[in-house]
């Protein structure tokens, strides 16, 4: 009995190792994904950076990597459109995302709430070819129409359909800080006199601040690397950025580029390089959310 | 695009080779319709030149390959001048040209032309004009002409689509109309089939697109009054084209398997290799 007993517990015990080592693979193997992707890319991305120049590459005006006399590799019109095109879509989603966060979270009757967050999860799950899709097909043209330019793939048609594919996670990720305030606080505010209205943007918004700027790192996150959608809407033209002018983001500058690209060219290279920006970008962003959540539970 | 092509032109092929080798009896067998049994080449063919003609060689060497499986065709795509410059110090067996050959190039070389790539320049339906010449059109692409009303159209601005830089129709085009890197575009898309609905949904729009590729929903205008179509590019009438050029040592013979491979491409029975490819072949 007593060795039967102990050769149950020995089973026991092996399985029990053999499962915590799957387990413990599994989690190794996305560490090693990431390690192996940051490698890969500070490998292929330095030598472009290193005979172009950093300076040059990164500020560098023009980018003309098949130029016949003499190329050159300036990334700057690139990153300034990252930049503008997800300040443009934060300034444009931010402020619809978190009015409707508001609405989902204190005004709107349950059912009405209840149709209104299955449309925004649909608005999550929406590829971003479709997005791209309809961008080309109806915001391109109508964008033409409104500001009379002879053609719609401008940044202003990449801004906004950038704003409409960040709203779903600035509004989850609001609507869940709004719904986390304490009701006591509210009940306080409404009890002083204040109305519903000054109740919820001088009380409930600001105790909620934290999780909507989380909110906002999350939206930028996810317009600064989109690519698809913006690839069909934006022109993909290398200029400086402007709002009516035909633009080039760093990841359409990459996707764009990499079938044509021959190996082991210059212009191949500086395409991994511009992926190194871009990788240290949302690394930056990744950063600065992961700060924001620690402070906030610390504080 | 020229991938989409060539993806779209490989499995083709291969399938029309599949439903061939299908009725064909095992090599060596005699064959019973009575014709001959081709005895099996071996050896290997170098071609060498035009990057421009990477979908067409692709095509040539899939369909080749499966008809003469000993013989290997390689291709490097290093250009035009390269690939001349090899066929005629014997360094490969074919040179590839995406451009007839000059008065000193020809003493020592034969050119066969094998296929002609045409550049349709496309406008939106819409646009009135029909006729350019191949100066308007490059003063449209360097930007010097802005608004249609310039060339006898209506009062619209013009948006001048493209291909994205490293694409073979692109580089077809500046080459053609002598743009290169001076064009001003308003859009840069990554495929042709982009570059004819953006051209299509927008009135002011212009573009360009290999002649294979261009469908109803837009307008290939004439360049000099001649009409884009397959019969003037092959007659030369047609401005904006270019020939593909097998470059072959003059005064000396072709080794067995290039000749095969030669005559494979030449062979009538095999236009519809180009075709897929997106050009037009020269012996339809």
């Amino acid at each position: 009995m007593d060795a039967l007993e102990a050769k149950y517990a020995a089973a026991k015990r092996y399985s029990e190792t053999a499962m915590g080592l799957v387990f413990l693979l599994c989690g190794v193997l996305a560490v090693a994904f990431v390690l192996l992707i940051s490698a890969y890319l500070i490998l292929s991305g330095l030598p472009a950076i290193r005979e172009v120049g950093l300076l040059d590459f990164l500020f560098g005006p023009v980018w003309a990597p098949t130029h016949k006399t003499e190329p050159q590799f300036g990334i700057l019109p690139f990153i300034l459109t990252s930049v503008y095109g997800t300040a443009g879509a934060v300034a444009v989603g931010v402020p619809v995302g978190f009015l409707t966060a508001m609405f989902l979270s204190k005004l709107a009757p349950r059912r009405l709430a209840a149709v209104v967050r299955t449309a925004v999860d649909l608005l999550s799950g929406i590829p971003s070819v479709v997005y791209g899709l309809v961008g080309m097909t109806v915001l391109v043209p109508a964008v033409r129409r409104v500001f009379r330019l002879p053609s719609g793939a401008t940044l202003l048609a990449a801004i906004l359909v950038l704003s409409v594919m960040i709203l779903p996670s600035i509004i989850s990720v609001s609507e869940t800080a709004l719904n986390a305030v304490p009701r006591e606080y509210e009940e306080a505010s409404l009890a002083l006199g204040a109305t519903e209205t000054e109740t919820w943007f001088r009380v409930s918004a600001p105790a909620a601040s934290s999780g909507i700027a989380a909110a906002v790192v999350l939206g930028i996150g996810r317009a600064i690397g989109e690519a698809m959608a913006i690839m069909m809407v934006a022109g993909n033209v290398a200029n400086m950025p402007g709002l009516f002018k035909s633009v080039r983001f760093l990841t359409t500058a990459i996707a764009s580029e990499m079938s044509y690209a021959g190996v082991g060219s210059l212009q191949r290279s500086a395409l991994y390089s511009i992926a190194l920006v871009l990788f240290l970008f949302i690394m930056l962003i990744n950063v600065i959310l992961n700060l924001w959540f620690k402070n906030k539970r610390e504080g | 695009m020229k991938k989409n092509i060539l993806a779209l032109a490989l499995p083709a092929v291969m399938c029309a080779v599949a439903l061939s080798a299908c009725g064909a009896q095992p090599s060596g067998s005699p064959a019973p319709d009575g014709k001959p049994t081709q005895a099996q080449l071996t050896g290997t063919v170098v071609t060498n030149g035009s990057t421009s003609m990477e979908k067409v060689m692709g095509a040539l060497i899939e369909g080749f390959r499966e008809l003469e499986g000993g013989i290997t065709v390689t291709y490097e795509p290093t250009g035009s001048g390269s690939g001349i410059e090899a066929a005629s110090n014997g360094s490969a067996d074919i040179g590839l040209a995406s451009r007839s050959l000059k008065d000193a190039e020809k003493t020592d070389l034969t050119e066969v032309v094998v296929a002609k790539d045409g550049i349709a320049i496309v406008v939106n339906t819409a646009n009135a004009v029909e006729d350019l010449t191949v100066e308007q059109v490059a003063a449209i692409a360097r930007g010097e002409l802005t608004n249609w009303s310039e060339l006898g159209g209506a009062d619209e601005a013009i948006a001048f689509i493209g291909r994205e830089a490293g694409s073979g129709t692109r580089g077809a085009f500046e080459e053609l109309t002598g743009t290169e890197d001076a064009c001003r575009y308003s859009q840069e898309l990554t495929s042709t089939g982009a570059v004819i609905t953006a051209v299509s949904t927008t009135p002011g729009a212009i573009g360009y697109a290999s002649l294979s590729s261009v469908e109803d929903t837009v307008k290939a205008v004439k360049i000099g009054g001649v009409a884009c179509s397959e019969a003037t590019v092959l007659d030369g009438s047609y401005a904006i084209q270019r020939p593909f050029v097998f470059a072959i040592p003059a005064g000396k013979e072709l080794s067995t398997a290039a000749q095969a491979f030669y005559d494979f491409a030449a062979d009538p029975a095999n236009a519809g290799l180009y075709t897929l490819a997106g050009v037009v072949p020269a012996n339809g």
